[in-house]
C-alpha cells in the first residue's frame, strides 16, 4: 500500500479541501492504483536528464518583458458585484484576527 | 440531423452577400435549433442572445451600407465554458463556478468577435476540463449527437456535438491532455490543437499552465484554418504566447502532398488499441499514401511512459491554479466558523469528486519528501518524451497516428475506474507533453456508425503543415473510408 487514509488526510488539509469518511477512502483506493502505475516511471534511467522547464524554446522575439505602463482597469465594481459577501472596497470574510 | 442545414463559414458568407439571409436571421435560425435539440444533447450551458442579436445588427448594418466585411462575418460560434466571456455566465461546468460573469473576456473570443463572428453561448465541458468523456460536469453529461445513448468525449465535448449537431458552425475548445482532439474524434468533426503559445491563453481559466491551449472545432478543416488565422498570434496579456509570424493558414490548404514524409510510430498500435480503430487508422494511411505521401516507420521509445509523466505534471500544476477557488472573490461560498473552515467546506461542496480527486493526487506530487521521486521525475520524462517528436520530425515531416484507441463508449461505461479512463489518453498527451500541434479529423465509422479519429502531428508551430494533410484528406473522402 503506497498511500495510507491519513495520508489523504494530510494532504486534503494542505488544499484545504474537506473530505468525507467515504471520499477519503475512496481516493485512498484510487490513488494508491495510480501512483503503483506511476512507479513504472523508475523503470527509465533519467540521471542525464534535464526537467522540462519551458514547453517551447522562446525566441528572442518571444520576451516576456514589456514596458511598465500604467493601464486602467475600471472592474472593481463589476467584480465585487460578483462576489458572494462584497463590503465595497472588500472581500467581506470570517473574523481571522480575534480582538 | 439532416446535411441540409449545416453550415460552413464560406457558406454563411456566400448566403450573407447574395442577401439569402441576414445575419439577425442566421442567428435566429441556430437559436431555435439549439431550443430544440439542447434539451436531449446538454452541448450549451448558457445562451448569449443580446450579446448575439447586437453583434449580427452590426453585421446586417454594414452589409446594408456596402462595407467591407471582416473574415468571419456571422459566423455562428461556440465557447467552451472555460473560456472567459464578459457578462457570461463562465462555469467550468463547475458548482464552484455557479453564477460566475467574468469582468472580461479572452483574447481570442475578443479576436474572434473582432473577425465578425457572432458568440451564441458557452459549451459544457467537463468540470475545469478534467475528463476524457464530459461525464465530469456538475451540469449533466453531453450526449454524442452522432448516438446519443454515447459520450462526446471530454473534456470539450460540449463543443465537439455542438459543431456536429450544427448548432454552431464553429466552435472553441481548450486541451490540455487530448481535450479538443479526442471529442473531435468522438463527433466525427475536425478539431485542431495548436502549438504551444500559438493562442493566447489569456481569459482560459487554467487548469494546468504547461499544457492547456485553445483551439477550434469546425466540420471542415477549411473552417478550422480559417478560425485559426483569426486567434493565432502573440498577445501581449500572455507572456507565454509565442512571436513567430502567423501564416495564411487557409492560403496553405491546396498544396499538394507529394513527397511529404508522414512518420507511423510502431509504439502506438502496439496494444490496447480496438481492431476497428486500427483498421480504419490504417486506411486512413493508406489514402495519405495514395495522395503522394510517403510511409516511414518509426519509434517512440518513450511512449509508455506518457500517461504517468502526464498525470504527475497536469495534477501537480491543477492542485496550485485551483487554489483560487477559495469562495472569497467569485463563485460559491459555504459558511465557516473560520476563514479556513470556510474554504474547506466551500471546495470540498463545491469541486466534484475528479476534480477533487485530481488536486489530491497533485498536492501529494509536490509534497515535501515526494516532489523529487514525483514532480521532478515527471518532467525529467517530459523532456525524453519531447526527445522522441524532435528526433521523428528530423526523419519526417508528420506523424500519424490514432486519435483515440476506442470509439466513442457508452454514458456511465467507465466512470468507475478512473485509471483505465486516464490510459485511454495515451495517443494525445504525448503531443500535450511535447507542445507540438495535433489535428484529429474523421477516418470513416465503425459498423456500428461511430466515428473514428485520425490524428496528424507536426512539429512545433507547424499547423499550416498539419492543417494542408488533414485538408487533402478530408477532400480525398477520408470521411467515407
Amino acid at each position: 500500500m503506497k498511500i495510507s487514509r491519513e495520508d489523504v488526510m494530510k494532504v486534503a488539509a494542505l488544499a484545504n479541501l474537506e473530505l468525507t469518511d467515504a471520499e477519503v477512502e475512496t481516493y485512498r483506493g484510487q490513488l494508491d492504483d495510480i501512483l503503483t502505475y506511476i512507479d513504472k516511471l523508475n523503470e527509465i534511467d533519467t540521471s542525464n536528464v534535464e526537467p522540462m522547464a519551458q514547453v517551447l524554446a522562446a525566441s528572442a522575439d518571444d520576451s516576456a518583458l514589456r514596458e511598465d505602463a500604467v493601464v486602467r482597469s475600471d472592474v472593481i465594481a463589476e467584480v465585487l458585484r460578483g462576489a458572494p459577501d462584497p463590503a465595497p472596497p472588500y472581500f467581506r470574510v470570517p473574523r481571522v484576527i480575534e480582538k | 440531423m439532416s446535411a441540409a442545414t449545416a453550415w460552413t463559414i464560406p457558406e454563411v458568407r456566400a448566403a450573407l452577400d447574395t442577401g439569402k439571409i441576414s445575419a439577425r436571421e442566421l442567428v435566429k435560425e441556430f437559436y431555435a435549433r439549439i431550443e430544440r435539440h439542447n434539451g436531449e444533447l446538454n452541448a450549451y450551458l448558457a445562451l448569449s442572445p443580446d450579446r448575439a442579436y447586437a453583434q449580427a445588427d452590426r453585421i446586417d448594418a454594414a452589409i446594408a451600407s456596402g462595407d467591407a466585411l471582416p473574415p468571419l462575418a456571422g459566423v455562428p460560434l461556440a465557447v467552451k465554458d472555460v473560456i472567459s466571456t464578459h457578462g457570461i455566465p463562465t462555469t467550468c461546468g463547475s458548482r464552484i463556478l455557479e453564477g460566475y460573469r467574468p469582468p472580461y473576456d479572452a483574447t481570442a473570443v475578443t479576436r474572434l468577435e473582432h473577425a465578425g463572428a457572432i458568440v451564441l453561448g458557452k459549451t459544457n465541458c467537463d468540470e475545469f476540463a478534467m475528463g476524457s468523456s464530459n461525464e465530469n460536469s456538475a451540469y449533466g453529461p453531453v450526449r454524442n449527437p452522432v448516438a446519443t445513448d454515447r459520450v462526446p468525449g471530454g473534456s470539450s465535448g460540449g463543443s465537439g456535438a455542438a459543431v456536429a449537431a450544427n448548432l454552431a458552425v464553429v466552435a472553441l475548445g481548450t486541451d490540455t491532455g487530448g481535450s479538443i482532439r479526442q471529442p473531435g474524434s468522438f463527433c466525427g468533426v475536425a478539431a485542431l490543437n495548436p502549438s504551444y503559445g500559438r493562442v493566447s491563453r489569456y481569459g482560459l481559466l487554467a487548469y494546468a499552465s504547461s499544457l492547456d491551449r485553445i483551439g477550434p472545432f469546425a466540420r471542415t478543416v477549411r473552417d478550422v484554418a480559417a478560425v485559426m488565422s483569426v486567434i493565432a498570434g502573440r498577445d501581449p496579456l500572455d507572456s507565454t504566447s509565442a512571436a513567430a509570424p502567423v501564416p495564411n493558414y487557409v492560403a496553405a490548404l491546396g498544396r499538394p502532398l507529394t513527397g511529404l514524409r508522414i512518420g507511423i510510430p510502431d509504439d502506438y498500435f502496439a496494444e490496447g488499441i480496438d481492431p476497428e480503430v486500427r483498421q480504419k487508422v490504417e486506411g486512413g494511411i493508406r489514402l495519405l499514401e495514395k495522395l503522394g505521401c510517403r510511409r516511414v516507420s518509426i519509434r517512440m521509445p518513450n511512449t509508455e511512459y506518457a500517461i504517468a509523466a502526464y498525470y504527475i505534471i497536469a495534477t501537480a500544476e491543477a492542485s496550485s491554479n485551483l487554489a483560487r477557488y477559495d469562495g472569497v472573490r467569485y463563485g460559491l461560498r459555504v459558511p465557516g466558523g473560520t476563514l479556513i473552515e470556510m474554504y474547506q467546506k466551500t471546495r470540498g461542496r463545491g469541486f466534484g469528486t475528479e476534480v477533487k480527486r485530481r488536486i489530491v493526487l497533485g498536492t501529494y506530487v509536490l509534497s515535501a519528501g515526494y516532489y523529487d521521486a514525483y514532480y521532478l521525475k515527471g518532467q525529467k520524462v517530459r523532456s525524453l518524451i519531447a526527445r522522441d517528436f524532435h528526433e521523428a520530425f528530423e526523419k519526417v515531416d508528420a506523424i500519424v497516428t490514432p486519435t483515440s484507441p476506442v470509439p466513442p463508449f457508452r454514458l456511465g461505461e467507465r466512470t468507475s475506474n478512473p485509471l483505465q479512463m486516464y490510459l485511454a489518453d495515451i495517443y494525445t498527451v504525448t503531443g500535450s507533453l511535447a507542445g507540438v500541434p495535433g489535428i484529429s479529423v474523421p477516418t470513416g465509422k465503425t459498423a456500428e456508425g461511430l466515428p473514428v479519429g485520425l490524428q496528424i502531428y507536426g512539429p512545433a508551430f507547424g499547423e499550416d503543415r498539419v492543417l494542408q494533410l488533414a485538408h487533402a484528406f478530408e477532400q480525398a473522402g477520408g470521411a467515407e473510408l
